[in-house]
């Protein structure tokens, strides 16, 4: 170990050797560009003038009183203000009279504080520049050798190198008991076995509308509306509603039949009404965005956009595959029910797709 | 001398405030800690105050934290809702979402905890960012202080995902679409994915668990190691002492400036209480994140214009221009188009980590260095890192293109296209217009040091010429714009050695020897003047 401080042995050859030149008047005779040194200090009005540092003073105390008068505004505030209470105030708006007046009042009781203090450091107190020396980060050598001693010293008096059994087992036991950190893990949730890939849809189940939970009836659907559904038997209080909507909720969309591009589509439907997955095949957003002229669905996300004239096909955005189609027709009572589960997993990709 | 340890002559306390400083240093040893940090020299100038700005928001952060964590329940059992707020009375919602309504409308003060506590997160994160951008620009990240610029990252890294978990929290319907499009995101992960959102989520989505596992996350896990990491910056910026701008009296062997006690203690105290105060009236007046008004969430309602808070911005603009790329094959599907944009926001992450080193790799510079780069003198730094602001900036307007194409009736369409090509076009122009800004401002420090100052004034000279005065520049003008070192590209070495044998060049330093050559060849940077050309202009003639 050949280090040498002051000489730096780590710097390549590309580099210039100097970091800086010296300073002073001395160097400025040989160099035009050295260092003149820090200037001399500067006096500020407060340092020559009594009346002017009174003032300052004035200034601060000033400062630091409205704080106090804003800490105290913050309390009648909180004791005046009914917590519901809306004004309005140009040119905020309505706004909560409370949240207001708490946050304006408390707002000039910290700021006051603030500027108070950076008032008094600016003006009052020694403005004067103190230049300090800095030292390498890295050791001397008679230290690294120290250092270097008392680690050899350690090593070997414990017998790690020597002693090979103990230092194997040692990594292996130590390697391994964060396993058990591991498997504790498991119980997070599930396996994911076949869940992705079915929903609540089956033969014979009715279509409901979301918003009304009434079967959907063919008559009830026009051309160029767009309605969401649900299957009939999921209701809000089910423990396991969100994860059952967050796969099953459908829109039923009705076309003029000659419309329909897709000769699939038009069959898997009932007389131009057909029903697709409103969750988006990118990312599972639920798509609402329906443009009745160009039959589009838009999700409002990512704007990934399907044509459900053709099959649910991507037309634009970065969903990579159409939206399932669920296949219906009508039951005795005229209502309009699912012919099965949709026959690809609806909501974003995954590896077992 | 036996029993007494206390020499006969040495002071005893005089006033309480000493004496609790006794009795502590005799336990603490506070005296000696004391000794070289209450008089430390910090330099001054106003870009040093962004790092002060994040410590500050992140107090702000735990303060107003720990008194929302009094009110809200982190539950997702499901209650009908029959507070005050009439619109949602009746609404079935989770516990996390009727809680944050009780803070919101009847808790007197929760509201502007609440909104302290978002706007401080959003102001936490962008003067993070700022404040790295300033480390990078002047070079502050250069030996001995790479450690520190990788614990500035991790702050920065685990601050977006403490966010993202923190306003995931209230269970509303925006944050729900965020948690789905997250969702949806980790399923795109080959193989594992399904298997990962089934853990992380205790079921099928949204399932009962998330808000209460996102909860121990955001208020424990996180902030805990983001407060051990940001003692051990602060522990670092003393035990380097702050770096300092080029300047007269100003070298690499010392810091110039003003002491903690008081100017610093005074100053930096004081503006912890002025940003406190900015958001305390930004919370007064500006709404943020009015989650009643959204209502709770549900997985198959969302509402237009859905925008995530603007640090996850760029990946929203990724997520959205990226085309829906899916490989099927052998019975299984590669989501490409959700899982390119998920890996390339580590990936970039982990290039802004390892920049110092690679910077010091192809420059073959392992020296210290305590005085900080003007930008303009490292044109290709400098190139890269506006070549990088550039590319965030197209990523958040690809996430904001619903916004954009509604305020400014433009084709969705269009924007989209716009920002999949300036993905890659625009950041090579803003490198190469920045790289030639700097030199342009480079030529111009040379020119103001060989030819001094323009001062406007025009002269008319006896045969009636006019010229413009030039006024030379002081001393100390001179000497900051010709301190900075420049460094000549690593030379290979001769094609053949002393035999005439070729010489067998090792690839790899070929390539770092191209790179040097980018970063220090003549192309980049312009020769400062030297001392001679300096004297042989300011001699006498020429004087134009």
């Amino acid at each position: 170990m050949s280090h040498e401080t002051g000489s730096h042995n780590d710097v390549s050859d590309n580099l210039p050797s100097e970091q800086h030149g010296g300073h002073g008047a001395e160097a400025a005779r040989t160099d035009p560009f050295a260092d003149p040194g820090l200037p001399p200090h500067e006096h500020r009005r407060q340092d020559i003038d009594e009346k002017a540092a009174k003032h300052s003073e004035r200034v601060v105390a000033g400062l630091f009183t409205l704080s106090m008068l804003g800490t105290l505004g913050f309390i009648a505030s909180y004791v005046i203000f009914p917590v519901g209470k809306i004004v309005y105030i140009f040119p905020v708006g309505h706004v909560s009279a409370l949240n207001f007046s708490l946050g304006l009042t408390l707002g000039l009781a910290l700021f006051c504080i603030g500027a108070g203090a950076v008032h008094w450091a600016r003006t009052l107190m020694s403005d004067e520049e103190i230049a300090d020396e800095r030292h390498r980060v890295d050791a001397d050598d008679e230290l690294r050798e120290n250092v270097r001693q008392q680690w050899i010293t350690g090593a070997k008096e414990s017998g790690f190198g020597r002693r090979k059994l103990i230092r194997n087992t040692m990594f292996g036991a130590v390697s391994l008991v964060p396993l058990a950190g591991v498997v504790l893990l498991r119980d997070l949730g599930p396996l994911p076995e076949d869940k992705l890939q079915h929903t609540l849809w089956a033969k014979g189940k009715v279509l409901v509308n979301t918003n009304t939970n009434k079967p959907l009836r063919p008559e009830d659907i026009v051309v160029g509306s767009l309605t969401f559904g649900q299957p009939q038997g999921l209701e809000e209080a089910d423990d396991d509603f969100q994860e059952q909507i967050a796969k099953a909720a459908v829109m039923i969309v009705r076309l003029k039949p000659e419309d329909i591009k897709d000769k699939r589509e038009a069959d898997w439907g009932h007389d131009g009404i057909v029903v697709f997955s409103k969750i988006c095949t990118h990312v599972g957003c639920p798509i609402s965005l329906y443009e009745q002229q160009t039959h589009h669905v838009l999700c409002p996300c990512h704007q990934s956009t399907f044509d459900l004239s053709d099959g649910a096909r991507v037309i634009f955005g970065p969903a990579g595959h159409p939206l399932p189609q669920l296949r219906i027709s009508v039951n005795g009572e005229g209502n309009l029910v699912a012919l099965g589960d949709f026959e690809a997993p609806v909501g974003p990709a995954f590896w077992e797709r | 001398m036996s029993t007494n340890n206390e020499t006969p002559d040495r002071r005893g306390p005089t006033n309480p405030g000493e004496r609790i400083a006794e009795w502590t240093d005799g336990r603490l040893g506070l005296y000696k800690l004391a000794k070289s940090n209450l008089r430390k020299i910090f330099p001054d100038h106003w870009s040093f105050m962004l790092g002060e700005v994040c410590l500050y928001s992140f107090t702000i952060l735990i303060l107003t934290g720990v008194y929302l964590t009094l009110f809200f329940h982190p539950s997702m059992n499901e209650v009908v809702y029959h507070g005050s707020y009439v619109p949602l009375q009746g609404v079935r919602m989770s516990e996390a979402f009727s809680s944050t309504v009780h803070i919101s409308l009847d808790v007197r003060g929760g509201l502007l905890v609440r909104q302290i506590h978002h706007w401080a997160a959003l102001i936490f994160i962008a003067a993070m960012i700022v404040h790295m951008m300033r480390v990078f620009f002047t070079g502050a990240f250069r030996r001995p202080r790479e450690i520190n610029w990788l614990f500035g990252w991790s702050l920065l890294f685990l601050g977006m995902f403490t966010g993202f978990t923190g306003y995931s929290l209230p269970d509303d319907l925006l944050s729900g679409t965020g948690v789905r499009f997250m969702e949806g995101a980790i399923l795109s992960t080959p193989i594992v994915g399904t298997y990962l959102s089934m853990f992380l989520f205790g079921g099928e989505f949204p399932g009962h668990d998330f808000v209460g596992r996102f909860y121990s996350v955001h208020i424990l896990l996180l902030p805990g190691l983001m407060a051990g990491l940001l003692v051990a910056h602060l522990i670092l910026v003393f035990f380097h002492k702050h770096t300092q701008f080029p300047g007269a009296g100003k070298t690499e062997k010392n810091v110039v400036g003003s002491p903690l006690l008081p100017i610093y203690m005074a100053k930096a105290g004081g503006f912890f209480f002025l940003v406190f105060g900015v958001i305390a009236a930004i919370a007064a007046i500006a709404s943020i994140n009015p989650i009643w008004a959204l209502g709770p969430y549900r997985p198959d309602q969302v509402s237009t214009g859905a925008q995530p808070d603007w640090y996850m911005g760029f990946s929203e603009g990724l997520i959205r221009v990226m085309p829906g790329w899916e490989i099927r094959a052998w019975g299984h599907t590669l989501v490409l188009g959700v899982f390119i944009p998920l890996m390339i926001f580590p990936l970039v992450m982990a290039a802004i980590a390892v920049y110092p080193f690679i910077e010091s790799w192809v420059t073959g510079d392992k020296r210290e260095h305590h005085l900080l780069d003007r930008p303009r003198n490292r044109p290709v730094r400098t190139g890269l890192g506006v070549a990088w602001l550039a590319w965030y900036f197209i990523l958040l307007i690809g996430g904001g293109n619903d916004i954009l194409a509604t305020h400014f009736h433009l084709s969705i369409e269009d924007i989209t296209w716009f920002v999949r090509i300036a993905f890659f076009v625009l950041p090579v122009i803003a490198f190469w217009v920045t790289k030639r800004i700097c030199l342009g401002l480079q030529r111009r420090d040379r020119d103001k040091v060989l030819h001094g100052r323009e001062t406007g004034i025009i002269k008319r000279l006896p045969h009636g010429e006019f010229i413009e005065v030039h006024e030379p520049l002081s001393q100390q003008q001179l000497h900051v714009l010709t301190a900075h070192e420049q460094p000549r590209p690593i030379d290979l070495g001769p094609e053949v050695d002393e035999n005439g044998v070729e010489r067998k060049a090792n690839p790899v330093a070929k390539v770092r020897a191209k790179l040097s050559e980018g970063f220090y060849g003549e192309h980049s940077q312009i020769p400062k003047p030297t001392a001679e050309e300096y004297e042989e202009i300011t001699s006498g003639h020429g004087h134009h």
